[in-house]
Parts: structure tokens; sequence; C-alpha cells
């Protein structure tokens, strides 16, 4: 970089507004990217998005808390679209009461079968304790997550980074496994990726489709108290 | 508007205060969502600026994951010396994790529409 250019880079980094246009930017492109690809779920948004970002992040020499900076306003709005999940939820309340033991038994089947494969396939590949205890809860939206994984003695940023990631690989992949499967009821195809890939998985659903989107939020609200409650318990009597 | 947004941070904000006083497993935002859904129940219907403001914040859902998803780059080195494990687990876990609830949730659906002999739809 020339001198001038890096003098007004050092003078936007330093604002909130320059990590808050990359990131909207790089969502943009991640998204024209996947519907210029024929909504290939493969070229997720936010794979593209967040590779870009670290491209862009890496080449300028900028660290990630400088850029959290101005990236957190967008991150803090998660919270708010949290508690919106209620309004897919209630307008499925009819089918939800409907399968309520089917949800519940295929939840914790589910919610099972995430934590124990993980744990399973890293252990059999001969990965440390704390890379074991930051995966087990993967497939729990992050801020639960961290939660576990701290208290269970494992690295809460790394756990972070693999619930994005499973998040990513959820979305990604699930539709095209359930495909393969001919699972084709909505409700079904939520469950399982709010299950396995929280909100990301969720975010996915909800552009397929409204009944998919509210069983993967219940999916994602339900996962993140059921490994809450059980993975620590689980922890303590397997290891 | 203004009123359903504030309606929902509240939501979140009581969540994140009852979440530390009974110091509950779940995250603030979680029981806000519980909160906001019991409201509805008790109000039997979605008023439709809620609506409005809460179905804005869910089409553009994935772009809140972005800023965390950056966070990748701390990690590098870790995740690099341990691709292949992290990778398999990764893969292979929320794999089988999506196999195994789709097909228990159509196992368990398909018995329970036998029992109420009219099923649902597809």
């Amino acid at each position: 970089m020339n001198k001038d250019f890096s003098e007004i880079w050092v003078y936007l980094s330093a604002s909130p507004l320059l990590a808050l246009t990359l990131t909207l930017a790089a969502y943009q492109l991640g998204n024209w990217v996947y519907q210029k690809a024929g909504k290939n779920p493969l070229l997720n948004p936010v794979f593209i998005a967040v590779v870009a970002l670290v491209a862009t992040l890496l080449v300028t020499g900028t660290d990630y808390a400088a850029y959290f900076e101005g990236a957190q306003f967008v991150h803090f709005l998660l919270g708010p679209a949290t508690v919106a999940l209620a309004l897919p939820l209630y307008r499925q309340i009819e089918r939800v009461r409907k399968s309520a033991l089917a949800i519940s038994v295929s939840l914790l089947a589910g919610s099972l079968t995430a934590t124990a494969t993980a744990v399973g396939i890293a252990w059999a590949f001969g990965s440390s304790q704390e890379i074991l205890i930051s995966l087990a809860p993967k497939s729990v939206t992050a801020p639960v997550a961290m939660g576990i994984a701290e208290q269970l003695g494992g690295l809460p940023s790394l756990t972070a980074v693999l619930v994005i990631l499973t998040g990513i690989i959820g979305a990604a992949l699930g539709p095209l496994l359930l495909n393969v499967m001919g699972v084709k009821d909505m409700a079904a195809r939520g469950l399982a990726i709010g299950t396995a890939s929280h909100g990301i998985g969720t975010a996915r659903a909800f552009q397929v489709s409204e009944v998919a989107g509210a069983f993967a939020g219940l999916a994602m609200g339900l996962n993140a108290l059921v490994t809450a409650i059980l993975l620590p318990l689980l922890w303590r009597w397997v290891f | 508007m203004i009123f359903y947004l504030t309606l929902i941070f509240a939501c979140q904000l009581v969540g994140e205060l009852l979440k530390v006083a009974l110091e509950l497993p779940v995250p603030g935002p979680v029981i806000g969502m519980v909160l906001l859904f019991a409201g509805l129940m008790v109000k039997r219907g979605i008023p439709e600026d809620l609506a409005k403001v809460g179905d804005t914040f869910l089409s553009n859902l994935s772009l809140l994951f972005v800023p965390a998803g950056v966070g990748v780059m701390l990690h590098i080195a870790l995740i690099g010396e341990q691709a292949l494990p992290i990778t398999l687990a990764l893969v292979g876990s929320t794999l089988a994790t999506i196999a195994v609830t789709a097909l228990v949730m159509r196992a368990m659906s398909r018995a329970e529409d036998a029992e109420a002999r009219n099923a649902s739809d597809e």
C-alpha cells in the first residue's frame, strides 16, 4: 500500500463505519454469488461473506478486535432476532402442539447424536481433551455453547468458531442430504436443520419455507436447553 | 413500529435479568423468545406492526452471524493443526445429526398420522 492510502485506511479503521460497511458489503457479495449460482446451498452467503472479510482483514493487517468494534452493531441484533423467533413459532402452534411427542423424541435423539458423534470422531483421530470439550456443544446456538464449553474447561472462543462452522456446514449440506434421504415434510426438515445447525440453519430454513423456519427455530431453542442441562451431567459420567 | 421494537428489546432484557437472577442455563434472548411467545398466546394473535418488525429481523437472520463468523481468524493456527479431526468431526456429526433427527421425526409423525388417520401435507 502506498503511504496516502494507508493513512486513509488508518483513519477509517478507527471508526465503526468502515467495519460495518464492509460487513454489509461482504454479505451482499455472498448473497449475489448465491443467487447467481442458482441458490446452490454449497455457496452459503454467510460462508462467502466470512471468507471475503477474513481475507480483507488479513491483507490489510487489521485485527479482529478492531473489526468487531464496528461489526458489533450487526452482532448485537442477534439477540432481538432470537426473540422474534416467537412469531413463526406462534404461527405454527397447531402443528407443534399436534406433534409435541414426535418433536421431543427426535430432538433428544438429534441432540445426543450431535454431541456423541462430534466427540467420538475427534477422539478417534486423537484430538486433545481441550478440543473435544470445545467441540461437544457445537450444534448449540453460540452463547449457550460458549457457556457450556467454559463450564467444562474448553476454549469458549474456539467453540464459537466451531459453532459457526457447524452452522455453515449444516446450512450448506443439510438440504442436499435431506433431498437424498427423500425427506419432504417441511416440519421434519426444519427440525433436523435447526437441531444440527442452530441459527444459521434456521436462517437457511426460513429462505425455503416458513414452516421449516419455525420448526428450525423451535429446535434451536429446545436443543440449547437440552444440551445445557444434559451435557455437563453426561460429561462427568463418561469422563 | 417503535413500540414493538421496544417490546422485543424489553423481552430480551427481562430474559437477561431472569437468566442472572434464577441462574438459568439458557441465554437471555431464548428466554425472551419464550416470553414473547407467552404474550402472543395470551393475546391470541400477532399485531400487524409486530409482524413487520419481527419478520424484518428474521428475513435477514443470516447477515447477523457474519461478525461472529469472522472470529474464525483468531483460531486459524489451531484449526490448521487439527484440520483433519475437526473437519471430519464437524461434517460427520452435522450430517449424522440431521439424518437421525429427520428419520426419527418422520417415523414418529407417520405413526401419529396413522393414528390421527388424516395425514398432514405431503
